[in-house]
């Protein structure tokens, strides 16, 4: 099932989405044993286990999700030899607004997703893993399960891999709607058969106390595609094609007011926001101009159009000097963003042109935060609420002047007070809305919003 | 609130469900409570909902009490404690999909089948809004991941993407299958 793929941009570089770029590729086995399939499982099965993760430690792959931790030292956490069980969860639970990757590679690619996953299950010494697929992609649970039976018939999964005497068993499992599930201790929470309550960090790091008190990998389903890359190209060459800590490509997903919005693979740190946005995606609409940008997802600060950042970076001596950068030249990799007081997070970048009113969009985003909240928390379940109930007002002319000073306290008493990141989620939206866009939330309060 | 049906699922499990539950049990050899949630999937996707004899049946097979399973009913949003219409029409309406015209597809689809524009389900196991023939439900619902084809809606099990109004009349039509 492979709907219109577009064709590569030249500043693409398709290794996630080669295959599912080829005509006529279809999402069977013998298509992707024809073009190199299960190849890299082989290779690394010949290798040392520890190996693989020094390969992936080297290849500086952050995670794809939206934290952005290195995936290497993720899994160098779990001592192989430990002696108790030790489990994988991929993360399919894609669900951050603004992210549509992971949809494509489970419908149209499902085979590197096993292949990376059993690299990564043999290094780690996983015998069992389980693939969380939201369940609004009820397609994708069954071609992953078919795809899982036809490795398993040509021996790849199961017992005895390859002959390696390696053995591991996948099984498919379906949340049920609720984004809270992507965080990682809440996804085990939810696959142990509870109420997805987040665990709190420490002492619950999955690596320590995962899925069933085991050391468990949390991995996204496009950061395991990119561990067989890894092992295909070599450490070297596939860090070299993104930056020194943020190495490889991206999968940049596109939205909102562009001309074409999607998803777009580029090599980390290869192309400006602004690139993205008029080279790219062919910019504004006629007559329109860019206002703002969120660029990791909706948890992501948002950016302002005007934004000028200073970031250090090394002058040609060698010392670290401030350089002044407009957020259209911001690279688009980690430490470039984050420079920037943002996050390049899941690659969800959501464009909005100069027709949106920004209390509307941020409201937008609280009635989202507001309705995730998994309730744990005392800040984030009463908070979230109030600060969609007060943008909702804002937004039909019936706020106060204290409203944005009160909007801000309550997003400031979220962030860094709950048992998980939501917290910062949820806030963090509030938070740089008002300070990238302070007019604006000032005039809603003293004249009615149309 | 959820009204009390006099429906008695648990009498009425067909063989071949409960062969698909039995198998689905052994995906989870180190414990049977992670089979919790599949359940309740196989269960819903049967039965159309979830109710009381349903949430003792299932507690019962995994050896647990009423409550692990109610308390996950009344926690995901997918899963109801009464019935919802024939086709379920769950239109995005987060961010991306919103800037595409969500709000206005989900007005349409409303009007278009009937079902009460003003009304929105308050989770906790309450059905999506259905029309009063039963043929229809329309929810707004969070981010369904497709953003680059926005707006986008799930119908049943059919993802549709970039939804106009005008696309409206013909996909309810679609749909109205007696």
């Amino acid at each position: 099932m492979v709907s219109l793929i577009p064709q590569a941009h030249p500043k693409e570089r398709r290794i996630i989405f080669e295959n599912i770029s080829r005509p006529g590729w279809s999402n069977d086995i013998e298509t992707y044993l024809a073009h190199g399939g299960y190849e890299s499982l082989e290779k690394a099965l010949k290798m040392p286990p520890e190996e693989i993760t020094n390969l992936v430690k080297a290849a500086n792959l952050r995670g794809r999700g939206g934290a952005g931790f290195p995936a290497g030292i993720k899994w160098s956490f779990i001592k192989r030899d430990d002696g108790k069980p030790h489990y994988i969860v991929v993360n399919a639970d894609e669900s951050e607004p603004g992210t549509f990757k992971d949809r494509y590679i489970l419908h149209n690619d499902p085979h590197q997703l096993v292949e990376g996953l059993l690299i990564a299950a043999y290094a780690v010494n996983v015998k069992l893993a389980y693939i969380y697929i939201r369940c609004e992609f009820p397609d994708a649970a069954k071609i992953v399960w078919n795809a899982i039976q036809e490795a398993k018939a040509k021996g790849f999964v199961g017992e005895n891999i390859c002959g390696s005497g390696f053995d591991c068993d996948i099984y498919v499992h379906q949340g049920a709607g609720a984004y809270i599930c992507g965080e990682e201790t809440s996804l085990i929470e939810s696959l142990e058969g509870k109420r997805p309550y987040p665990r709190i960090k420490p002492p619950y790091f999955p690596a320590v106390l995962g899925l069933y008190m085991s050391p468990t990998i949390v991995n996204n389903v496009e950061t395991l595609c990119h561990v067989k890359h890894i092992v295909r190209l070599g450490a070297e060459e596939y860090a070299k094609m993104g930056t020194p800590g943020d190495g490889g490509t991206r999968t940049m997903c596109v939205s909102g007011d562009v001309m074409k919005p999607g998803y777009y693979e580029l090599p980390c740190g290869a192309v400006t926001l602004g690139e993205l946005i008029f080279d790219i995606c062919g910019g504004m609409k006629p007559g329109r101009k860019l206002k703002a940008v969120i660029p990791g997802g909706s948890s992501a600060k948002v950016l302002n159009s005007d934004d000028v950042f200073k970031i250090k970076s090394k002058a040609p001596d060698g010392t670290m000097v401030d350089k002044e950068v407009a957020m259209l030249d911001l690279v688009m990799d980690a430490s470039s963003l984050a420079a920037a007081g943002t996050m390049v997070g899941s690659g969800g970048v959501i464009v909005m042109d100069d027709t949106r009113s920004m209390v509307w969009a941020l409201n937008n985003l609280n009635q989202f935060y507001a309705h995730e909240s998994c309730g744990q928390c005392t800040p984030c379940r009463e908070g979230s609420l109030w600060m969609s109930k007060m943008t909702t007002r804002m937004l039909a002319g019936e706020g106060n002047a204290q409203d944005p000073a009160t909007l801000l306290n309550v997003a400031d008493n979220i962030a860094g007070r709950t048992i998980c990141a939501f917290g910062e989620a949820c806030a963090w939206p509030t938070q740089s809305f008002l300070a990238k866009f302070p007019k604006e939330f000032a005039e809603a309060v003293s004249a009615p919003t149309v | 609130m959820i009204t009390q049906t006099s429906s008695n699922q648990a009498e009425h499990i067909p063989a071949d469900l409960l062969t698909e539950i039995d198998e689905s049990i052994t995906h989870y050899p180190m414990s049977k409570r992670s089979a919790s949630l599949p359940l309740l999937h196989l269960w819903q996707n049967h039965f159309g909902f979830i109710d009381e004899s349903g949430v003792d049946w299932i507690a019962s097979k995994l050896d647990l009490q009423p409550i692990n399973i109610i308390e996950l009913v009344t926690f995901y949003p997918w899963f109801r404690q009464e019935p919802a219409g024939k086709t379920v029409i769950r239109v995005c309406r987060t961010l991306p999909c919103a800037l595409a015209g969500s709000y206005e597809l989900r007005e349409k689809f409303c009007s278009a089948t009937g079902v009460d524009v003003h009304s929105h389900s308050h989770g906790f196991g309450e059905a999506p809004p259905t029309s009063l023939d039963g043929k229809f439900s329309v929810e707004f619902v969070e981010c369904l991941a497709s953003c680059g084809s926005a707006p986008v809606c799930l119908i049943n099990d059919d993802l549709h993407e970039n939804v106009t109004t005008e696309d409206v009349p013909s996909i309810v039509t679609s749909y109205d299958t007696e």
